[in-house]
Formats: structure tokens, C-alpha cells, sequence
């Protein structure tokens, strides 16, 4: 509802600012025109949609269970720590976007070189966010966990791990949000379909109009990956206590 | 298997350990079998390290630690610290069968046995709720119940009731006296009156590097009443041996 009225607003404002100042339409469209061409367009917008959709959720999903691993291999071995965590963090330093045309080059313009891309944008925010959840488990847990005569790789999977999901989860939320850009990036470059395709070609055209529209479903896409993502990780670390939502049963602390 | 031996002493002999400074030199300590040790001591002064020496967490630089019967202690403590540690993401049942599942004894293993426990720490219709619903003394009921389990003969509590109000703390006090008879437990405590109504025998840890005081027998069985006037003499003892000026 809350968002609704924000929408409202904005596309009143934009409406304001297209009458006030008159802007031709080949620079900034009405949002009615848009609304106009998105439903015109709308066979072409969702099937160039689907492919970005699905860029995005394959790139989460690798990305993810690559971060994840690269934590555990991290948390595990400490040959790991001393030879992989270095180039990691050597890795960021490089311009992702830089790498989408070699991406191209060696991947070919379908979806293998967009889902790569999304993986490298995904990949270290999970792993960062992972390892460091995994290596800051409650030292109290570890030993008892000791005394109870517990493997290392059954203190990793069974203590370790579920102490870090709420971590995770964090790595996981900003990966959802950055998902997209990786998709998008990957399609400017040398795509043939598209969201970003689409918008790049419309750009070309002066199809101002076609843009915004491929720009509102990208939002649309992303939010609702987002709000997705955010909802099933939430049902995942169960136990997490919500503090912002009003009206707990905070539990009398020393009752019998 | 081990519950069925009876408890054995345990002797520390010519222990050093060193945690920035000297902590213990030359330290000698015995804790009768089958009984409750207490042990009392300033902020400081090495009471959890000692703990943790005789749980295996930590190796004493010389010396040794030896049980009466001459096996070996790995695999014979139990240990209960100040938290409950409690894990938020399992169940209260799953918590008290937290030893059988960490060695992979199967899903469901000796889950008749922990039910049974949560009914002795008076907790059975709790078993499927998450800890985060739980008041502090039901949780460290759930971990009393969970160090039971283990049917461990040595028991380490490191100042299980500390976080606890007073009403609370006098009842798991007694239940615990009453779960773990006969076992060889040592008890940590900042409480002198804790140690007075709970240990067989009373332990006062000093000094610098630090070494117990001669032991302190309170008369009658645990779990005493608090207002025992024996107690009230001995108390004073303890305090005064504390450094507390009356």
C-alpha cells in the first residue's frame, strides 16, 4: 500500500516535470506514453524479461552455492585461509565489469557469459559474509561441543554452519539486491536478448519510450527477486528473534 | 559402560599452568569420588581454568590429573558452564540429546532416554519448543537435563546458577543436589552460601600462584537448609578466608 502511494507520487511528479518544462518526448516521455508502449511492447518486454530473469536467479543460485563453499573450505582448512584468501580479496580489486567482454569472448553471447558475470558480482559478498559467520561461532558451543566428544566436521556442519546462516543470510540478501546488475552488464556487452539488450537497442533507435519500459520491469524483477529471496531466508534461520516488529512476547526472564 | 563404574576421585598433582602470569605452580587438589566439591575463589584467581583443566579443554603445562580408578578422565566430564548454551535452532528435546547427535549416534537415538530427563527436570511438555521461548531457569533446566543425559560420573559446573534470581536459583539448587547424588561433581561458585549448602566439601581457592586452603566440612548431607545456623559460623570462615572483613 506504502509503496503504491510512493509509485503514485513519483509518476506524478515525472508527469509534472514533462508538462512544466516540456521536454520533447524523445528525451523523457510521459509516463502514460510509457505506459502506452509497455503494453504494445509487452510480448517482446517479457519474453526479453524471462531470459534476464532467469540470468539472475541461475547467477544467484551458482554464486551462492559457490560463496558458500569457498566459506566452508575457508573455515575448514587453514592452507585454505593462508593461500585462497589473499587472491579473493586480490580478486575484488579488479573491475568486474571490465572482465564482461573477455566474458563474451570466452563464453559466447547466450546465457553462460551473463550467469558468470552475476556469479563473480555474487560471489564474494556470500563467501565474506559466510566465513565470517562460520569463524565466529559462541566459543562456549565449541566447548561443549568438545566435551560431548564432537568430530571437527561434525562441529562444522552441525555448530558451526547453522551459527552462520544468519550471516549468510545478510551475504545472500546483498547478493539478491547486486543479481541483476550482473545480468544487465553481461547483456550490454554482447547479447542478443535481454532486458539489457532490449535497452540498448532502444537507446540506439531513440525508442526513449521502449527503454523506460524495459527499465520498469528490470525494477519489477529485481524487487520482487529481492522480496523473494528475503522471504525464504527468512523462514530458513526460523529462530532469529525479530526486533523491528512491534509487539514481541519477550518471555519473563527468570521465571521457574 | 562408564555409568555403571563407580565414580572415581580425582587427583591433581604438581600442575602448572600459565595464562599470563604463573596461575597455578606446583598445584596439588583432590576431589572425592562420589561426592561435591565446591569451589570458591576471587574474580581471577583461576577457578574456570581449572575447570577447564580437568574437562581436557585445556593441557596444564606440567603436572597431572589422574582419576582414582586409573583409567583415563577423556570422555568421563560433563560439563555445564554459566550459560545455558543452549543452541537457538533446535528444539528443547533436541538440545538434551545434543551429546548422541554431535557423535552421530542416528536421528532419533536415546530419545526416550532425554524425554525421560526433560520429565525429571520438569520440563516434559516443552520438548518441541525453540529455547528463545524459554524463562532463564527453564533453560538451565534444559541444560541440566542435557548434562544428565550424558550419564557422565564426573560432572564440572562452572557457576551454573549464577545468572539466575534467588527463588530460582534455591530450586534448581536442590534439584540438581538431588539429579546428580552420588556422582563426582565439582562446583564452581562466586556464592560462599552455595558451597556451604551444596558441596560435601568446601574448597577455597588464593593466592598468586594460586592453591587451595585446607577443605571445609560442612556437617549433614546436601542440599542444606541456608539457615542452618552451622552454616552461619562457617560462612563467616569462608568469608574471612575470601578477604572479606566482617
Amino acid at each position: 500500500m506504502r509503496g503504491c502511494i510512493t509509485l503514485l507520487g513519483l509518476l506524478l511528479a515525472w508527469q509534472a516535470l514533462v508538462w512544466s518544462t516540456g521536454v520533447p518526448p524523445y528525451l523523457l516521455p510521459a509516463p502514460g506514453q510509457v505506459a502506452i508502449t509497455a503494453w504494445e511492447a509487452a510480448p517482446r518486454l517479457l519474453a526479453h524479461g524471462l531470459v534476464t530473469a532467469t540470468e539472475i536467479v541461475l547467477g544467484f543460485l551458482l554464486g551462492g552455492v559457490l560463496g558458500l563453499a569457498t566459506a566452508l573450505l575457508l573455515a575448514r582448512f587453514r592452507l585454505a585461509r593462508r593461500w585462497l584468501l589473499p587472491l579473493l580479496v586480490l580478486s575484488q580489486a579488479l573491475p568486474v565489469f571490465a572482465l564482461a567482454p573477455l566474458l563474451v569472448l570466452w563464453l559466447g553471447y547466450g546465457l553462460a557469459s551473463k550467469v558468470a558475470m552475476a556469479v563473480l558480482i555474487i560471489f564474494f559478498p556470500v563467501t565474506a559474509a559466510g566465513y565470517d559467520g562460520l569463524r565466529r561461532t559462541e566459543p562456549g558451543w565449541l566447548d561443549l561441543a568438545h566435551t560431548l566428544g564432537a568430530s571437527r566436521w561434525t562441529i562444522l556442519w552441525q555448530l558451526r554452519l547453522p551459527a552462520a546462516l544468519p550471516a549468510l543470510a545478510s551475504g545472500l540478501r546483498i547478493a539478491a539486491a547486486v543479481a541483476p546488475i550482473g545480468a544487465v552488464v553481461g547483456e550490454w556487452v554482447g547479447a542478443s536478448r535481454g532486458l539489457g539488450f532490449l535497452m540498448l537497442q532502444a537507446n540506439g533507435r531513440m525508442q526513449v519510450d521502449l527503454m523506460f519500459a524495459a527499465l520498469a520491469l528490470l525494477s519489477l524483477i529485481a524487487l520482487g527477486f529481492y522480496f523473494g529471496v528475503d522471504r525464504l531466508l527468512r523462514r530458513l534461520v526460523y529462530w532469529q528473534p525479530e526486533t523491528l516488529t512491534s509487539g514481541g512476547d519477550r518471555h519473563d526472564d527468570n521465571a521457574f | 559402560m562408564n555409568a555403571s563404574l563407580p565414580p572415581p576421585g580425582i587427583h591433581l598433582r604438581g600442575v602448572d599452568l600459565d595464562r599470563g602470569g604463573p596461575l597455578f605452580r606446583d598445584l596439588a587438589l583432590d576431589l572425592d569420588a562420589g561426592a561435591w566439591s565446591c569451589l570458591l575463589g576471587a574474580s581471577g584467581v583461576g577457578k574456570t581454568s581449572l575447570l577447564r583443566l580437568l574437562a581436557g579443554l585445556a593441557r596444564p603445562t606440567r603436572g597431572e590429573i589422574t582419576a582414582s580408578d586409573g583409567l583415563a578422565l577423556a570422555g568421563r566430564v560433563a560439563y555445564m558452564a554459566q550459560q545455558d548454551l543452549l543452541l537457538p535452532w533446535l528444539s528443547v528435546l533436541e538440545n538434551v540429546r545434543l551429546g548422541p547427535r554431535l557423535r552421530g549416534e542416528g536421528r532419533r537415538a536415546r530419545e526416550p532416554e532425554a524425554r525421560a530427563m526433560l520429565a525429571r527436570v520438569g520440563l516434559a511438555d516443552h520438548a518441541r519448543r525453540l529455547p528463545a521461548t524459554l524463562s532463564g531457569g527453564e533453560r538451565q533446566r534444559v541444560a541440566l537435563a542435557r548434562t544428565l543425559l550424558e550419564e557422565r560420573p564426573v560432572v564440572l559446573m562452572d557457576e551454573p546458577f549464577a545468572a539466575l534470581d534467588a527463588l530460582t536459583r534455591h530450586r534448581l539448587q536442590a534439584l540438581a543436589a538431588g539429579l546428580l547424588v552420588d556422582r563426582t561433581v565439582l562446583l564452581v561458585t562466586h556464592d560462599p552460601l552455595e558451597a556451604l549448602r551444596l558441596g560435601h566439601r568446601v574448597l577455597v581457592l588464593t593466592g598468586q600462584p594460586a592453591s587451595p586452603d585446607a577443605p571445609l566440612l560442612p556437617p549433614g548431607q546436601p542440599p542444606r537448609a541456608p539457615d542452618d545456623p552451622a552454616l552461619t559460623t562457617l560462612h563467616r570462615q569462608l568469608l574471612a578466608a575470601l578477604g572479606v572483613a566482617r
